[in-house]
């Protein structure tokens, strides 16, 4: 079990194309990977799930990931959101 | 495999298949060793000034449309028994005459266009009503075309193309569609004209083979006896076409449908999507929802960038509230 927080740094947050970012990204690991929000955890591998976070800019994440590539997969998550996922940053 | 040159001979219009408001109606009297003459530019001229005796830029080339006023002119011709300019209309390769609101030409202009092996063709209608017609009829003869390997269906109004690799189930999916209400219009082979520049008709390349579909373990099936006459269309536009392909795990499918890929078919763009298969995926039903979104699309109502706006309409007013409720004074 890995996890690591982060904060969202692209100004429009979350919507549908970072979403479906991080569902692309996330499906390539076998992993089990999580994001979380205010208590709320959803599957990171559907785009619906993390729409449904809301997660707005400025907010706080928590990345986690179980199993065989579950580093590999956290850092791939990780960097989508530091890089605000090419759009504008806040 | 596009635009070869049309090979399209005065007996090919006359013989046309066309209905009620299309009909041409048009009967030969005379010249009849001359039919097999080419068109070759999809226009008509009127040729009265020809014969008024100027021949300079004389589209001979084009189909001669002789109205009332020609007609009148012939006849005074006739009177003064002149027939110089009409021997020297003769003289051109013209491909064919056509006399419009019944109106007959004299014997000696019959005459002369049977030595000149010139077919003079008569129809009932006015030369208005004609010229439009013809033209009409020549510009879809004229159109670019090509021949695409797939299978047109009709699915609530929508003609999608749908194509792909062979034994990727295209035939099945155009099946059960069929089986679920659609309509086919070609398997196979699908004969796609570009008319006016912008709009793509497709059709199956023969009336005698169309309608029927491989499917294999059945072979050969009638779809019109099997499913009835509703469950065929002779010609629609391509509004979509749908590639089915094997299941790429490697590949990155739309998951949105925010991007909008085209397929360029004769220089048209047409919306186009991506449909990977594998078990457990029933093609028919989505590529039926996608020509009901594809309606919706049209009537302005774009789903994915709709739920998007939504989307982020709400992550803003979540945003406001954080920053309202986390302020000092508050």
């Amino acid at each position: 079990m890995v996890e690591v927080e982060t904060t969202i740094k692209n100004r429009a947050g979350i919507h549908a194309r970072p979403s479906a970012l991080i569902a692309q990204t996330a499906i390539k690991y076998a992993s089990r990977i999580y994001l979380e929000k205010n208590g709320n955890k959803i599957n990171a591998k559907s785009i619906m799930g993390i729409i449904t976070l809301a997660a707005s800019f400025g907010s706080v994440i928590k990345i986690s990931a179980e199993g065989p590539d579950e580093q590999e997969a956290v850092n791939a998550i990780k960097a989508l959101f530091d890089s605000g996922f090419n759009e504008e940053l806040g | 495999m596009e635009n070869e040159p049309v090979a399209f001979t005065v007996l090919d219009l006359i013989d046309l298949d066309l209905k009620e408001q299309n009909a041409l109606d048009l009967k030969c009297v005379a010249g009849r060793s001359g039919l097999g003459r080419r068109l070759t530019v999809p226009d008509f001229n009127r040729p009265g000034l020809a014969l008024a005796g100027f021949f300079d830029a004389f589209a001979w080339e084009k189909l001669q449309i002789f109205g009332r006023g020609e007609s009148a002119y012939l006849a005074k011709l006739d009177r003064e028994n002149d027939y110089a300019s009409v021997n020297k209309l003769f003289s051109y390769s013209v491909p064919c005459c056509i006399f419009t609101n019944s109106l007959l030409p004299s014997k000696a202009f019959l005459d002369a266009a049977e030595a000149a092996s010139c077919p003079i063709l008569v129809t009932p209608l006015s030369s208005s009503e004609f010229s439009s017609r013809v033209l009409r009829i020549l510009y879809e003869i004229f159109a670019p075309k090509t021949t695409m390997h797939g299978v047109l269906v009709e699915v609530f109004g929508i003609g999608i193309l749908l194509i792909g690799d062979s034994g990727v189930g295209k035939s099945e999916t155009a099946l059960e569609l069929i089986e679920r209400g659609h309509r086919l219009v070609a398997d196979d082979v699908v004969e796609i004209r570009c008319v006016n520049g912008s709009t793509l008709m497709g059709q199956g390349v023969n009336k005698m083979i169309g309608h029927h579909m491989e499917i294999r373990g059945l072979g050969i099936i009638n779809i019109t006896h099997l499913f009835g006459v509703g469950a065929i269309r002779d010609k629609k536009q391509v509004q979509l076409v749908c590639q089915l392909e094997d299941w790429n795990p490697e590949k990155v499918y739309d998951r949105i449908g925010m991007d909008e890929l085209t397929y360029e078919i004769l220089g048209v763009k047409v919306p186009k999507l991506e449909i990977p298969v594998k078990p457990g995926r029933n093609i028919p039903i989505i590529v039926e929802t996608a020509a009901m979104n594809e309606r919706l699309k049209k009537m302005g109502y774009h789903s994915a960038k709709e739920f998007n706006q939504n989307v982020m309409r709400w992550l803003e007013s979540e945003n406001e509230r954080t920053l309202y409720f986390s302020r000092d004074d508050y």
